[in-house]
């Protein structure tokens, strides 16, 4: 049993499922992040721990105590919205202590809780201003002042820095992280930014069409993802999904598929288990960084594959040059160092780690496991 | 309004700007000349008005004829004025406009921020009562004020017209509301606060020019009926009544400059209320219709 339950949580408008039967289980002090394309369901279930839409069934519990019925100021839960949802009448410090003057919280303690928090989050010089005077970093700030002024069991976070600018939105995520290791409390956080999931979280849930595809650590979801569908949407650019076809060789699996020109080439795997898979064809996932120039390839892996391919277009990135090729039929991008010399149009030979590569089932788009 | 001229969607020329100018200010004074008509009028002897030059200034200035319209003038049998009626007005119009703004705050607030089953139908039946003549319910209504007691007095009229502009309130701030963010009352909710805390501590703060707007609709509208002062006021006639009663009597000298001046005064607080509000009223009207 975890600090947050959510057992066999259900969610329908009228006959329409939107969410079925999501289980999890989150430790106390746990980042757990949801993260999905819209409408995936990932906010109806955040808004489920917080109060703001019942369950239609299964049980959502904090500490052991079944909140299904609970009114959402007594779940002991803090919520930082999109939008911010700061009341546009009262100054920060009103902002902030709103929720305890709610609480019959007496003025004094009130004051002492509203002067820890300002100077946590660094907004001491702003108690007195209203919302619209402040910059969208403040204001996300004051949000989450509000937030930790309750010192609940659970915070919630959805989406909150979706409204911020590219650069406040890295400094803030960086902010967010610090006060969870300073604070250690147990946070669900909604995002559609993969980046975002995989920066912060200490767990990451993937959703889709209501189903959560994978729970698990950062890396697990990217180095083994279950499906077609967290494997695309875990990453950027996309892991690029192919298909191939198993071919043994002298004893190992291979993949077969086709170049540029349309000459078939062979990559032999790591997984010895796709062996069962012979002759027949699987999607064969390989992230772009997987895909490099030969000086740039992984000096770790055991398993690097050499691979003769024309360039179709190359995209400078500053740190990094993406290269667009066609493999398997589809366009692949592979990621080089900087200063690799490659041209578009020309033949380059590239290293491929065969040790990261996975293959799917093309039925299921369910991940091959031995 | 200022920046406006500055953010005009067709750019206009000298020529064009000068043409426009005059024709408005041709048709301002077209719509001023009853108002000039009334006031100089009001400002004159009698017997100014009798030699027959309706449209000149005084020759002779004074006050007499307001004097009389407001405390001495033969309003049916009574020689009040108008004052006490005046008073009625007052009497019927504060509390009217105050409940009925209240409750369609109310309503509002429920209609787009409590949304039940059913809700949709409620408010087209609401937005219904904005349509119901006022001829037609004033039987039923006489009924209804009889059994309750209330027939011929100021607090029966206060009801009459709270019922019939909760439609009106009720469309101004479901319509405001429905555009404020709804995260603002989660965010309060899981803040502790409870249905009325969030009305008044969140929603009703926010809430000026909205309810600027159905204030002045609200006074303009009770201020000026008649149906409803004469059929229902009886020994508490609101101004509208009393005018009438001052300006079409049958026996006696018609005193136009008396008459003038008593309708000056009945239409006084509605013009100061748009004064005062007046510029409110578009900004209200037009609130959350464009973003930003």
């Amino acid at each position: 049993m975890g600090f947050l339950d959510i057992r066999n949580a259900t969610k329908a408008y009228g006959n329409v499922e939107v969410l079925h039967r999501v289980d999890i289980a989150v430790e106390e002090g746990e980042f757990l992040v949801l993260v999905g394309p819209s409408g995936c369901g990932k906010s109806t279930l955040l808004n489920m721990i917080a109060g703001l839409e019942t369950v239609t069934s299964g049980d959502i519990a904090i500490q052991g105590r079944v909140i299904n019925n609970v009114h959402p100021s007594k779940r002991n839960i803090a919520m930082v919205f999109q939008s911010y949802a700061l009341y546009p009448n009262m100054t920060v410090a009103q902002n902030i202590t709103f929720g305890l003057e709610m609480h019959g919280v007496p003025k004094a303690e009130r004051a002492r809780a509203l002067e820890d928090v300002a100077q946590l989050l660094q907004i001491d010089h702003l108690l007195d201003r209203k919302p619209g005077q402040l910059s969208g970093g403040q204001r996300q700030r004051v949000a989450m002042g509000r937030a930790l002024v309750r010192d609940p069991d659970v915070f919630l976070f959805d989406e909150p820095l979706s409204n911020l600018d590219a650069k406040l939105r890295v400094d803030m995520r960086t902010e967010i992280k610090k006060l969870h290791q300073k604070l250690g409390r147990t946070i669900v956080y909604v995002t559609h930014d993969q980046i975002e999931a995989m920066t912060l979280s200490t767990r990451i849930a993937v959703m889709y069409g209501g189903h959560v595809q994978q729970l698990g650590t950062p890396k697990d979801i990217y180095d083994a993802p279950e499906n077609v569908f967290v494997a695309t949407f875990m990453g950027s650019p996309a892991m690029n999904v192919m298909p191939a076809k198993v071919r043994v060789a002298d004893g190992v699996p291979h993949a077969a598929l086709a170049d540029a020109e349309g000459q078939e080439v062979l990559l032999r795997f790591s997984q010895p288990h796709l062996a069962a898979w012979d002759g027949r064809d699987i999607l064969l996932g390989i992230r772009p960084e997987a895909i490099t120039d030969p000086d740039g390839a992984d000096r770790n892996s055991s398993n690097i594959e050499p691979l003769r391919n024309r360039i179709g277009v190359t995209e400078p990135a500053g740190a990094d040059t993406f290269v667009t090729m066609t493999l398997g039929g589809k366009d692949a991008i592979g990621r080089m160092r900087a200063d690799a010399q490659v041209a578009a149009g020309e033949m380059f030979d590239f290293a491929i780690n065969m040790e990261k590569a996975i293959a799917f089932d093309p039925q299921t788009e369910a991940r091959i496991k031995p | 309004m200022s920046v406006a001229t500055q953010d005009t969607a067709v750019r206009t020329g000298r020529v064009t700007r000068t043409f426009i100018y005059v024709f408005l200010l041709l048709f301002a004074l077209f719509y001023l000349m009853p108002l000039f008509v009334m006031l100089a009028n009001s400002l004159k002897p009698l017997s100014e008005i009798t030699e027959g030059n309706m449209m000149a200034l005084p020759k002779v200035w004074t006050l007499e004829p307001w004097a009389k319209a407001w405390s001495s003038a033969q309003i049916g049998v009574e020689p009040t004025g108008l004052r006490p009626y005046f008073l009625n007005s007052i009497l019927m119009v504060v509390p009217a406009v105050a409940i009925s703004t209240v409750l369609g705050a109310l309503n509002g607030y429920v209609l787009t921020k409590w949304r039940f089953r059913g809700d949709s139908i409620l408010f087209g039946l609401l937005l219904f009562s904005c349509f119901i003549p006022f001829q037609i319910v004033l039987i039923p209504m006489a009924m209804v004020l009889g059994k309750l007691g209330l027939a011929g007095s100021i607090p029966g009229l206060v009801l009459v017209h709270v019922v019939y502009g909760i439609g009106f309130t009720t469309l101004y701030f479901r319509n405001y509301y429905a555009a404020f963010p709804t995260e603002l009352v989660r965010a309060a909710m899981i803040d502790g606060a409870g249905f009325f805390q969030i009305f008044w501590r969140i929603m009703l703060p926010v809430s000026g020019p909205i309810a600027v707007v159905s204030v002045i609709w609200q006074f303009t509208n009770i201020w000026n009926d008649f149906l409803f002062g004469a059929s229902f006021g009886g020994q508490s006639q609101p101004m509208t009544v009393a005018l009438n009663n001052l300006v079409q009597s049958s026996t006696g000298v018609k005193e136009y400059n008396v008459h003038f001046a008593g309708a000056i005064l009945a239409a006084l607080p509605t013009l100061l209320v748009y004064i005062v509000a007046g510029r409110y009223f578009v900004r209200g009207l037009m609130a959350g219709s464009v973003k930003g």
